[in-house]
Parts: C-alpha cells; structure tokens; sequence
C-alpha cells in the first residue's frame, strides 16, 4: 500500500514531493506548502486510495531541533542519525494525519512553514474538519492558514499576545499576560 | 418607529454584554425575534466546562458557537519538558472517566517510538483495564445522558456500578481514579488471583444490572420522545466533520481502531464493532449499551487466555528495573538512576500511534530528536473532534434538546482542551 501511495503521489505531482520517509513503518510524504490543498484533495478523491478521512492536524516548531545541550546524557546513547539543524525559512511544520477507511491504512503529510511570515494554505474546502484542527494550530504556533473562514484562537483568550508551543515561549509562561476577567 | 430603534439598541446592549473579551459572536441581523443564549462554562447539563452560545428564534436553534479552553492546562507544553516517563501519570487527567484507557495508549505509543514490546501477560492485562475503563466510561455517559432528560434513577444505577469498577481499579492498580498503571514496557504490578476473582465476580454481575437499564430505558416513553430523531447525523457528515468512536458508529460507519489496525492482542479476541443506522441520540446511546456488553466478552476471553509470564519487558537500558532489585543490585540501581533522570532517549523520528479509547480514536503524535524529552507530543482526543461536530448537529433543534445531544456526544472536557 504504501509503495502505492508514493508512486500515485509522484506520478500525479513529480517534482511537488520533496520526501518520501519511513520510520516505524509509518509513511511521511513531505509536500510543497502551495500544493498541499491538491495533494489532499487527489489523495480523498481517488477511488483507489480514498483517504476520506482527516484524523488530525498539528504543528511544530523545529526551533534548534538540532540542539542537545540540554539533555543530561547519562546514559550516553549514541544514535545512528544525528538530528540536523533547521533554517529558519522551514522552521516550522504542520502535519496531517489521513485515514483511509477502505483500506484499513494511513498517510502523513508534512509542510515546512517559514519561520518569519508563518502562513500555510487551508485544507478547509476539501475536509471540513479541518475548521478545528487549523485553528488549533493557529492558537498555539501562530501559523495562519490561508482561506480559512473563521481564523480564530480557540483555547487561549483572542488578545493574547503569545504562541505557547513555539520553542521560544518559556514553560513557565509570561507573567502578567493573561488578563483577569473585567468586573 | 423609534420603539423599534430604541428595542436594537436595547438588544445590542444586552449583545454586548453577552460577548465578552474571549468571545466574538457574529450576528448578522439583530433581531427582534432573534436570541442568544449564552450556556455554561458553568452548567450541569455541559459535563464539565464547555461553553455554548446558542442563537434561538422561538425555542429553535439557528445557530450555535462552542468556545473551549476553560480547562487548558497546557498538557502538550509540559510534555516537552518532562521525560516520557513523567507524562504518563498526567494522561490520568485528560479523560479522567477512562484514564487506564489513555495510560494505554501512552504506553502505546511510546513503545513504538522507542521499539519496545510489552510481554504478553502485560498486553492482556492492558486490555482487561482498557475494557472496563470503557465500561466505566459508558456506564457514565449513560447515566448522565439518561439524567439529563429527566431519569435520575439510571445515573444513580450507573454510579453503583461505577463503584464496583472502582474497587477492581483499587485492587488492579492500588488507585481508585487517577491510575497511572502502565510503565513504558509492560505495567506498574502484576494482575493477582484476588483481582482476577473481582473482575470475573464483576463481570458475571455487571450483565443483570445491564439488563436493569435497558429495561428501565429501551422502551421507556419519555426517555424515547427526547432522544429518537433528535441530533440526526448521517455517516457521510460525520466522517466529514471528523466524528469518532460510538458518536460515529451511531451514524452506521463501521470503523473501530482495534479492527481497522489491531494493538496489543485484539486480534486473539473475538468481539463485534456495534454500529446503529440511525444517527440520532437514541442510536448513540444504543451503541453505548452494546459496546459494554462487547466489553465484557473481551474482558472474559482475556481472562481465558492470560498467559503467566513476566509482565515487564527485559530491556534494563529503555525499562525500569524491579524495584526490589534496585535496592539489591548495583547495576538496577545504577539503570534506575539513569532512566528516571535522563529518559530513554529513543531514536531520532515520528510516529503516530492510536487506540480506540472510550471516546473514540486517541492518538498521540510524538516526534523525538534523540533526547529524553519529546520535541513534540500532540494529543488527537477524541472529544475534541467530536464536539466539533456539535453545532451542525444542534442546528433546527429545540433548545431542550441540546443537552440531550451533549449528553448522548459525551465530550468530557478535560480531554477536549488538554
């Protein structure tokens, strides 16, 4: 199936597939940021693959993804592929999970996102599900998806200033920033 | 007409009001015959703090807002800042009706980030908890739906049984609620005789007082006037809409992640995927009923078939040792030092990994870069998707209905806002 996916894939957009990766027997198909709204709708579409379902949508932040200073190295483990430094024009990720019913499998897609203007197009018009997913996302990364009706934050306030799960937002948070209620 | 302007702007007013600083709602027309009812955070009917602003002409919903975030912890932050270890006990917190269930999946996923295997004895004990947690679960959705529309009998019925199931809890794990039972590779103790006689003693029970709701229930005049043909759904939406676990079924699609790609030892088990065709609030509720008696054929087969054996994997440098032997042996000490402050630092990847929760599909994303903390950790929860589906349900229903919807859609927000 998943030797399928990648020759359908490459066959119908050639050049638009950056990466075809496997690891845990898990495919990812890397895609071009402007393409990724025809990629999900032929992969929905085909009567073949038929993905007609979006299980989920999220981002991340490759900010230093390279970097391992933090970690307290014990054990020193040494593996095989070293995690490589990310520019800043990819420096942030958003990933689709897709879920064919009919054969019982799933793909992920992923889009890198520059780093200064985060901006994706939206999925909205071909999965409707994706209303929630991409806002999420929005909310917690400020990654703003092009063409979507209702881009609204959904679990922190509308005034909020900050991106939580950026790398560079403290774990603590920011002191002071989330406002009380008016009287 | 300056009673008319005078009335738009009284309205607008109370508008304004209505709409405070998290919230925008959009009314295209103002009105007179147009109100916006503002329902929850705090609101028993919501199950939790779920807010709705609902726009009604008469008593028919035109339109309906749901606002989240009022129980945002910031779980997926924390996970990265915590080892893998660490996160497991707050997973107790998102579905706390159900935690074994997300200890599970946890566990799922982490083994397959790191490319660990539970032994099979833990892989059956993983499934006995997960079933009666989704008996918990649906034994509480329920009971609440069943009060919500005026049967207070059955939540106090439910709540019994519950109980039952919290003792079991209470001998499987040592915890009555917040369990935290499974390890990365296999689970914190070992199923003894004395619990597997109280489960086997509960689920030769747990049948009758089944039967007690269905008949306090399944044909019950009031109880069918609230929910049949109310919030219809078809399948073909809630596959669009992302509708999952018995919501989903409810609608007549057939997709249950132990079957669509099986985990731990469902595909030793024997049991049915319960699907309703109707997609209204009785059909969901239907499947609920059915799926626990489901439950219970699992729960009896993985009893049959437990095997002896270990119940953690034998991998000293990714599994915590015995604790007996950490006070014993040099080397399990030195492990143990290791694994609890420095992590198990699995190989640089991502994967996603899901179980059929009690809610419906939980998954967890994770992406690793070779450290002992994830780089990301993302919860897909099933409530979340389900409650997105929730203002294209309630649309031209009456208000009284909605929380009949709610109730039969079960979200349970500490897991739909992480």
């Amino acid at each position: 199936m998943k030797e399928k996916i990648e020759e359908k894939l490459r066959a119908a957009f050639g050049e638009d597939i950056l990466a075809v990766a496997e690891h845990r027997g898990e495919l990812t198909v890397g895609v071009k940021r402007d393409r990724i709204a025809d990629v999900c709708r032929f992969l929905k579409e085909d009567p073949e693959l038929s993905f007609n379902y979006l299980s989920d949508i999220c981002g991340s932040d490759m900010l230093d993804f390279e970097d391992l200073s933090s970690r307290k190295s014990y054990l020193a483990v040494e593996h095989e592929h070293r995690p490589e430094p990310v520019p800043n024009e990819e420096r942030f990720e958003v990933i689709y999970n897709m879920i064919s019913l009919k054969n019982k499998s799933r793909v992920r897609l992923k889009v890198k996102v520059d780093g200064e203007s985060p901006v994706c197009p939206s999925v909205i018009s071909v999965y409707k599900s994706a209303d929630w997913y991409e806002r999420e996302t929005y909310d917690m990364f400020g990654i703003t998806f092009e063409g979507h009706p209702d881009m609204r934050r959904i679990y922190m306030p509308e005034e909020y200033e900050y991106y939580p799960l950026r790398k560079d937002f403290p774990l603590m948070g920011v002191p002071g920033s989330i406002p009380l209620p008016r009287k | 007409m300056s009673t008319s302007s005078e009335n738009k702007r009284e309205i607008s007013q109370i508008l304004k009001v209505l709409e405070d600083r998290d919230t925008n709602v959009v009314v295209d027309d103002p009105l007179e015959n147009y109100m916006v009812l503002n329902m929850g955070p705090q609101h028993p009917a919501t199950h939790g703090v779920l807010r709705l602003l609902v726009k009604l002409e008469g008593e028919t919903v035109v339109d309906c807002i749901p606002e989240m975030g009022y129980l945002h912890r910031g779980y997926e932050k924390i996970a990265e800042a915590s080892t893998y270890m660490e996160f497991i006990p707050h997973t107790d917190r998102l579905d706390y009706i159900s935690p074994i269930a997300n200890n599970v999946a946890i566990a799922l996923a982490i083994e397959k980030l790191a490319g660990i295997e539970a032994p099979p004895r833990a892989q059956y004990i993983r499934v006995i908890g997960a079933e009666l947690a989704r008996i918990s679960s649906h034994l509480m959705a329920i009971g609440a739906m069943a009060m919500d529309v005026g049967a207070m009998t059955v939540f106090l019925w439910a709540f019994r049984e519950r109980e039952k199931l919290y003792d079991v809890f209470d001998l499987l794990t040592g915890v009555r609620f917040t369990t935290s039972y499974t390890r990365i590779g296999g689970v914190a103790q070992d199923m003894t005789d004395e619990t597997k006689a109280a489960i086997e003693k509960f689920i030769d029970e747990f049948p009758i007082h089944h039967h007690e709701i269905e008949k306090m229930l399944n044909r019950n005049r009031i109880f069918l006037d609230r929910t049949v043909g109310v919030g219809v759904i078809n399948g073909e939406t809630g596959l669009e809409v992302g509708l999952t676990g018995a919501t989903l079924r409810a609608s007549g699609v057939e997709h249950d992640i132990r079957t669509f790609s099986p985990y731990l030892v469902y595909d030793l088990l024997s049991f049915d995927v319960i699907t309703e065709n109707d997609g209204d609030c009785f059909a969901r509720y239907m499947v609920r009923m059915r799926e626990m008696l489901e439950s219970v054929k699992i729960v009896r087969q993985a009893l049959d078939k437990i095997p002896q054996g270990p119940i953690k994997a034998d991998m000293p440098k990714k599994v915590l040792p015995k604790k007996e032997r950490i006070y014993t042996k040099m080397e399990e000490l030195i492990h143990d030092f290791v694994l609890v402050n420095d992590g198990i630092n699995p190989e640089p990847g991502e994967i996603y990994s899901a179980i059929e929760g009690s809610k419906g599909e939980l998954g967890f994303y994770i992406k690793s870069n070779g450290s002992g903390r994830p780089w990301r950790l993302k919860i897909r929860s099933p409530s979340f998707c389900n409650l997105q589906a929730l203002p294209l349900i309630v649309k031209g229903q009456m208000i009284s209905d909605v929380v009949a919807i709610i109730g039969s859609i079960d979200p349970i927000m500490g897991e739909a806002d992480k």
